[in-house]
């Protein structure tokens, strides 16, 4: 539907595809900072297992919606860079890359504060930046320098940040789903009102582990959400070829479950306020995202051996979490075209920057080896019961 | 090789309890089953054998109920006296009081009390949520107890044995040992992984098992294995205290020893060994239950006038080489007695740390006496030989100092 304007002409030009229903028309407003909320409908439903769905109607603003754009146009440029990087030598072992995954994070960060914690597994690169990682500490620790987030000592598995409340990062498939039911033992330990997102894979999905965090979880009502993103490709392996039952939301079996649609930011930031309300109240609950990534499992694996390039580009144009973003944007007159690609530009600008600063950090001095290996200082002093102090010294 | 036999004969002949047979007698088939417990080249010690041994009573299953130390008049001595299993839970309690992160995970720790009575009373003082039952889930508990270290608490998780802790090793492995430094220091993990272990009365196989050597190359991690109740006490307060991930190996035949420990609060240190007989012939190092056999060894060589120097080493990774060191350069001799597996055991390390080390100081090779190879049997007197027993200590401090 055309909305009459007094903007550049491009704007009547445009192809409005109808693919959401909004229900206030309102003047352009070429500010983002306008708070006036739009109402989104999820492209598709959510599904429940043991559980009243939440409503696909989805609440936002156009500052929001810019700023999930401008997050996942980074985030996607980001990892192509790390692609060129890797292929350049400059990174080196092991490189999961998230791209086409993007909404999960953005939209979790948005229903979420720092005070709640996110941990995951090796595909971490863009739910650090959406944690409050820098690009400049990211790509140094790709590159294994010292202004790495990591000291350089970690690698593409082991980001981490303490700060912004986002503990890994790790390489063991699974094994971090019982550390995340720890953070949220924790969290209720501590009576704090806060929760923790696990998050694994499909192929994490079928772990021993997960099954008895669960059940932890659920006996003692942590506050945790397990978040399977299910990509549908367990490394080389498909889904229905691993597990027997591939509704990974169904099979908390007593922990109810809610599938999403991984693609689509604002399903993703609805499900995830919905569960966080969850966990608060009643405790665990499973988040199943259905999305996608564009590359191989990881940058040793082409992608295509296992799966169609037509399928790979099929998701690409239907489902893509930054192209749907745009077009609402679009439609509600938030930005133009131009703007957008200025978005797109300055964001490829700062990550060739962010490259261009992590090149020049030295690599870590060799004394480092030895550091962060125990905390300064090993355990206590010891009094014998004559008050004597002995202290030991190592050769 | 015709040496070799002698010296297990001298050992097997020893166990079965008989008298002392003549060296130059023929040996019987079934003692060549026991095994050459004596693995470095050793020399025939047939003179100082022959005629200078008393056959006095020697015990076979040698777990003392009593420390020399507190043999003396209980009455007037300050302190109060305790099983180990009482001091390891009031260095628990003690620990829980002053910090209220100090939390207990388990099987069987809350409700139960414990299986070995460690943690007896403290769920309904300290509540559910601080001293957790947790379902047999070895692999997701110690990860939760590492998850929650993670965010500043400090849990203490207990394997109801040491073996179901293999289940787990992944977590200790990665996430206990190695995350502090794969974070470059942003996390650190007070975590306490503790729990019995070692050969105890005819548990089996899998219920004996010593994970010290499969635990001794995480990076990461601190080892310490109590022996007494005043080292079990000191050395729980101290891991729950350290910031680093420590495992504290208990052994389930230790629980029931008695002794008088100090009233007032101590702490030992983590990374010390303890002199538990000072000497001036041989230095004799050994961990855990082994201290036991050792000290019944020492008081036949003793009598027959060596001076063992006896450390227990308490501290399993790292090693003191301080005070061993020490040692070494005074008594020259090295053996190392210890229940862990021979190969890429404890014993296995440390003699090679030795020699690195203090190679100008020794005058004879380091002799280590160590468990068999072979998985724990079932049977009585397979399990004995399994495992050092004294009268193979003497033998081998017999031969060390000729």
């Amino acid at each position: 539907m055309a909305l009459s304007t007094h903007r550049s002409t491009a704007t009547l030009l445009r192809h409005l595809k109808a693919t959401t229903t909004t229900t206030i028309p309102f003047l352009r407003n070429l500010s983002t900072n306008s708070t006036s909320t739009i109402t989104v409908e999820t492209s598709v439903p959510f599904t429940g297992h043991k559980i009243d769905p939440p409503s696909r109607s989805v609440e936002t603003t156009p500052q929001e919606l810019m700023s999930f754009f401008r997050d996942m146009a980074l985030m996607r440029r980001k990892e192509i860079a790390a692609d060129s990087l890797y292929k350049a030598k400059l990174i080196r072992g092991f490189c999961h890359l998230y791209d086409g995954q993007e909404a999960v994070a953005v939209g979790m960060e948005a229903a979420i504060t720092k005070k709640d914690c996110i941990i995951t597994a090796y595909r971490d690169h863009c739910i650090f930046l959406g944690r409050g990682g820098t690009l400049l500490e990211s790509f140094a620790e790709l590159m294994g320098r010292k202004d790495g987030c990591s000291k350089g000592k970690g690698g593409s598995m082991h980001f981490y940040k303490k700060e912004g409340g986002f503990y890994g990062g790790h390489g063991i498939v699974g094994a971090q789903i019982p550390l995340g039911c720890g953070l949220a033992f924790s969290q209720k330990y501590k009576n704090e009102e806060n929760v923790t997102f696990t998050l694994y894979g499909d192929g994490a999905a079928n772990q021993g582990q997960l099954f008895e965090a669960l059940n932890m979880a659920a006996l003692w009502d942590l506050p945790a959400i397990l978040v399977c993103e299910n990509n549908h490709y367990g490394m080389g392996t498909a889904e229905w070829r691993a597990a027997k039952s591939p509704a990974y939301y169904k099979r908390g079996d007593y922990v109810p479950g809610l599938k999403v649609d991984g693609m689509d930011a604002l399903a993703v930031k609805q499900a995830c306020s919905f569960a966080k309300e969850h966990a608060l109240k009643n405790g665990p609950i499973i988040l199943e995202m259905d999305t996608y990534r564009y590359h191989g499992h990881s940058m040793s694996d082409p992608g295509s051996t296992y799966r169609t390039r037509d399928e790979i580009s099929g998701v690409r144009q239907e489902r893509d979490p930054i192209e749907r973003v745009r077009k609402l944007l679009l439609l509600h007159d938030i930005a133009n075209e131009k703007e957008l690609k200025d978005i797109e530009k300055e964001v490829r600008k700062e990550v060739d920057e962010a490259i261009a600063k992590a090149k020049e950090s030295p690599l870590p001095e060799p004394s480092e080896l030895f550091i962060n290996v125990y905390v300064k200082g090993y355990g206590a002093e010891s009094f014998g019961a004559d008050r004597k102090e002995v202290r030991a010294v190592l050769p | 090789m015709a040496a070799v036999l002698q010296t297990i004969g001298a050992a097997s002949a020893a166990l079965s309890g008989g008298s002392f047979p003549d060296h130059s007698s023929k040996l019987s088939v079934s003692s060549i089953h026991s095994l050459p417990v004596i693995r470095s080249d050793a020399r025939p010690n047939l003179s100082s054998i022959h005629g200078s041994f008393r056959a006095g009573k020697l015990i076979s299953k040698a777990v003392a109920t009593k420390v020399e130390n507190s043999a003396t008049s209980a009455a007037s001595k300050p302190g109060h006296e305790l099983l180990l299993f009482e001091a390891l839970r009031e260095g628990l309690e003690e620990e829980m009081e002053r910090d209220p992160r100090v939390c207990v995970m388990g099987e069987d720790v809350g409700h139960y009390g414990g299986s070995y009575k460690v943690t007896k009373d403290l769920a309904p003082k300290f509540g559910d949520l601080r001293v957790l039952d947790t379902p047999i889930a070895e692999n997701s508990f110690t990860g939760m107890g590492i998850g929650a270290a993670m965010t500043g608490l400090r849990p203490v998780i207990e394997g109801m044995n040491m073996g179901f802790l293999l289940l787990a090793f992944n977590q200790i492995s990665d996430n206990c040992g190695m995350l502090h430094y794969t974070s470059g220091g942003q996390f650190t993990i007070p975590a306490v992984i503790r729990g019995p272990g070692g050969v105890g009365r005819q548990l089996g196989a899998e219920h004996s098992q010593r994970l010290e050597s499969y635990f001794q190359s995480i990076p990461g991690i601190q080892m310490v294995a109590c022996s007494t109740p005043y080292n079990a006490k000191g050395l729980m307060k101290a891991a729950i205290r350290s910031e680093n991930p420590v495992v504290l190996f208990e052994h389930v035949l230790l629980y029931n020893l008695k002794e008088r420990i100090p009233d007032e609060e101590y702490v030992l240190s983590l990374e010390e060994a303890e002199m538990v007989r000072p000497g001036e012939h041989v230095t004799i190092l050994t961990y855990s239950r082994m201290r036991y056999h050792v000290m019944q060894a020492v008081k036949t060589l003793v009598n027959k006038g060596y001076d063992p120097e006896v450390i227990d080493i308490r501290s399993l990774k790292p090693f003191d080489l301080y005070t061993i060191g020490n040692s070494v350069k005074k008594t020259h001799r090295v053996l190392i007695v210890e229940e862990c597996m021979r190969t890429g055991g404890i014993g296995a390390s440390l003699t090679a740390a030795i020699n690195e080390n203090f190679h100008d100081y020794l005058d004879a090779p380091i002799i280590c006496l160590s468990s068999q190879d072979v998985p724990t049997p079932y049977a009585g007197t397979l399990e004995e030989w399994t495992v050092v027993q004294p009268p193979q200590i003497v033998t081998a401090v017999e031969q060390l100092c000729q």
